[in-house]
């Protein structure tokens, strides 16, 4: 409390009832000073207490990509024919109930081979807007800037600066599953890539 | 009547009294302006400020019906506009009166700018309005958002994807910004809070200090060439010219504030009965891909950029365009708080502003068209013009089938129908030879793909004769000089061969 200032000529005397209760007394200004700071300071201690489970709270989406994402399945490997790019749909693995239409998530599946697939995200890998297939041309477009893909998902021409995100696939019990759970956007999708590295699957310029 | 009137005194009094509000009224009220200032240039913050609570106003009756969950919000949207008596015209009021207030804002803005009203002593008034200009675009982003359809979910899908462009916290960023792994409930709930409390509570708060500080410091004086703002002598000069030369804010200058005010709210409730409510467009389920996002008319241009940018510099310019627009706004009147205010004096000001102002114009405008998306279905929605296949041999109709089933008119218009992604094809046979044309078609190169590996060679073949086709009567097709040199001696060796096999005419080969 070394800051509590006293008028220049402080008077050392001798508590007097009279004086001591005067308005502007500087004793008792000081005193309700060093109050009034002591409120602050207790303010300021519970605020900072406060903050750190409010913080927690506020910041409780922002978890590890591999916390949202588990395998789903898209169904029975028939429904995807040799040679061809068929959309296929999922629920995202987590959801509430309020979420309405939003967790149906759509995605190509191209079945190269009997036993190879390539899964791409809808999401044009520009700025996300649903990618269109056309098979006559065997090429995908985005209606939004003009991005084009070829059926491998490699990027063809526009503003996209890489191929299709992929999703990481396998073969469960004549299921076909990927890994999923949120939406692909160049920050989360550089570990979807290393994945796909992993099980052959590499096309990617990202 | 004079009981009526006396009873009335009273009460005004009994309520002043204990309220003490008339000083401060009439101070503000009452308080010198220069005369010039009452001018209809002054009149676009009264007019934001006035939309605003339209805005409050209109929100809170909706939120009445709105219902912020993912699930129910676009069911709650067709109620309103379908089945409450009358909702419709609210969402039109709020829908417009949004559209309105951003306009108003920039306006304002631009005013406040070329009239130097940013300079001393009013640096922070413009600092403190640039933070509502962004609140603002707030605002009408997220109410964009609240509108859950379509158009909202792909917009938002844009916004999480530039967001994951940041580094290092790209990812992160993204799960706060959707308050999860996708867009779904609990998006909507984080907007709808954004929307309601969280941006309109400081968006008041900054309008009370910036209106505050306008009646504090007065009214900007009109700007006159030669009268130049210094720190040491502006406040002396502006308080003799507004008792000099001065008059009441009230009536002298709020006259034509609350006419505008009132014609602008009629404005928006006519565009409201007019064009009535935006949307909603179709519901927000992301399986359905037959669909064309685009965002609301004022974030068009940035949908307009983003298509014409070279991929690179993409997200250097998402990332620090905005910033640096920003930081310079903020710092526009701490490096110019002195000097001339009159736009005669201040041509780069003036350029500015109309570079923007045209600018904006254009890109908004090409991004109604957006001329750089495919026609996704040009392709089977819109025929050949049949002058231009009537006399073209078979290979070459063949090849006008290729063209259409192969897309190829998503992207390029013949007859003036088609995308506008490629060049017309009207005349392409004038401009290439038969050999480029299928050089360009297998190779593809600048914004066309490679048909090379989609097409087999008998499909190109008759692509190709289709597009010799391409050219005006008048005008031959282009063709390679060398070409028809080697064509040249090839048909006169045919012919020589022909000759020689003459003698013979019974004889067959
Ligand atoms: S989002 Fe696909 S090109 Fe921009």
């Amino acid at each position: 409390m070394s800051n509590v200032t006293y008028p220049a000529n402080p008077q050392p005397t001798t508590p007097d009832v009279n004086t001591a209760i005067a308005p502007g007394d500087p004793r008792t200004v000081s005193r309700r000073w060093l109050l009034f700071k002591a409120g602050i300071a207790l303010n300021g201690l519970v605020g900072v207490v406060l903050a750190v489970p409010i913080v927690r709270y506020l910041f409780a989406p922002w978890r590890k990509d591999a916390s949202y994402d588990s395998w789903v399945s898209l169904g029975a490997l028939d429904a995807f024919p040799v040679g061809e790019t068929r959309l296929a749909y999922y629920k995202n693995p987590s959801r509430n109930s309020w979420d309405g239409e939003t967790d149906n998530v759509a995605c190509y599946v191209r079945r190269e081979s009997t036993s190879r697939f390539k899964v791409f995200a809808i999401n044009c890998a520009h700025l996300g807007c649903p990618v269109r297939w056309f098979p006559q041309s065997q090429l995908f477009m985005c209606p939004c800037h003009g991005g084009v893909y070829y059926a491998d998902g490699s990027r063809a021409s526009g503003p996209p600066e890489r191929g299709l995100f992929t999703y990481d696939w396998k073969i469960v019990s004549g299921d076909l599953q990927i890994d999923a759970g949120q939406m692909p956007t160049l920050s989360n999708t550089a570990r979807l890539v290393t994945i796909s590295t992993r099980s052959g699957d590499s096309k990617c310029s990202g | 009547m004079q009981r009526m009137k006396q009873t009335t005194l009273n009460v005004y009094a009994w309520f002043e009294r204990r309220l003490q509000l008339e000083g401060p009224v009439k101070d503000a009220a009452l308080h010198q302006v220069p005369r010039q200032t009452a001018s209809w240039w002054y009149v676009f913050g009264s007019a934001a400020f006035t939309l605003l609570f339209l805005q409050i106003f209109t929100g809170i009756l909706l939120a009445m019906v709105y219902v912020p969950s993912a699930g129910e919000a676009w069911r709650s949207l067709n109620v309103l506009n379908h089945q409450i008596p009358l909702g419709w015209f609210l969402r039109g009021l709020h829908g417009w009166g949004s559209n309105f207030m951003v306009a108003i804002v920039l306006i304002h803005m631009a005013q406040v700018f070329l009239f130097g009203a940013y300079k001393f002593p009013r640096e922070l008034t413009w600092i403190v309005g640039v933070f509502l200009l962004l609140m603002t675009l707030g605002m009408a982003f997220t109410g964009q958002v609240l509108r859950f359809d379509q158009d909202a979910y792909w917009g938002l899908g844009i916004g999480a994807s530039i967001m994951s462009r940041v580094p290092w916290i790209g990812g992160g960023l993204v799960h706060l910004l959707l308050g999860g792994p996708i867009i779904a409930g609990a998006t909507l709930s984080r907007f709808f809070a954004l929307h309601v409390f969280v941006i309109p509570g400081t968006l008041l708060l900054f309008v009370f200090v910036h209106v505050w500080m306008v009646l504090k410091l007065g009214v900007n004086d009109w700007p006159m060439p030669g009268r130049v703002v210094r720190r040491e002598t502006y406040m002396e000069e502006y308080h003799h010219l507004a008792h000099t030369d001065g008059i009441p804010f009230v009536p002298g200058a709020f006259w034509k504030d609350l006419i505008f005010s009132g014609a602008i709210l009629a404005a928006v409730a006519v565009c409201a009965v007019v064009f009535g409510p935006f949307g909603p467009s179709g519901q927000p389920d992301p399986s359905i891909i037959q669909t064309v996002p685009k965002p609301d008319f004022f974030f068009l241009w940035i949908y307009t950029i983003l298509s014409y940018l070279p991929p690179q510099m993409e997200t250097p310019f998402l990332l620090i365009v905005p910033l640096l627009a920003i930081a310079i706004l903020l710092a526009l009147p701490l490096i110019a708080a002195e000097g001339e205010k009159s736009w005669y004096r201040r041509p780069v000001a003036v350029l500015l502003v109309s570079t923007l102002a045209v600018s904006w114009g254009v890109l908004t405008r090409l991004g109604t068209t957006t001329p750089w998306s495919p026609h996704m279905s040009a392709w089977s929605g819109d025929p050949l013009p049949v002058n231009r296949i009537h006399d073209a041999t078979p290979l070459a109709r063949q090849g006008a089938v290729v063209f259409q089933v192969k897309q190829c008119r998503n992207c390029h218009s013949v007859g003036g129908s088609g995308g506008e992604r490629g060049p017309a094809l009207d005349t392409v046979a004038t401009r290439l030879t038969i050999d480029q044309l299928r050089f360009k078609v297998v190779t593809g190169g600048g914004n066309m793909p490679a048909y090379g590996k989609n097409l087999s060679p008998s499909e190109i073949e008759a692509l190709v004769r289709f597009l010799e086709t391409l050219h005006p009567a008048n005008e031959p097709p282009a063709y390679d000089a060398s070409r028809r040199a080697v064509e040249a001696t090839q048909a006169a060796e045919s012919a020589g061969e022909a000759s020689r096999l003459a003698p013979h005419p019974g004889s067959t080969p």
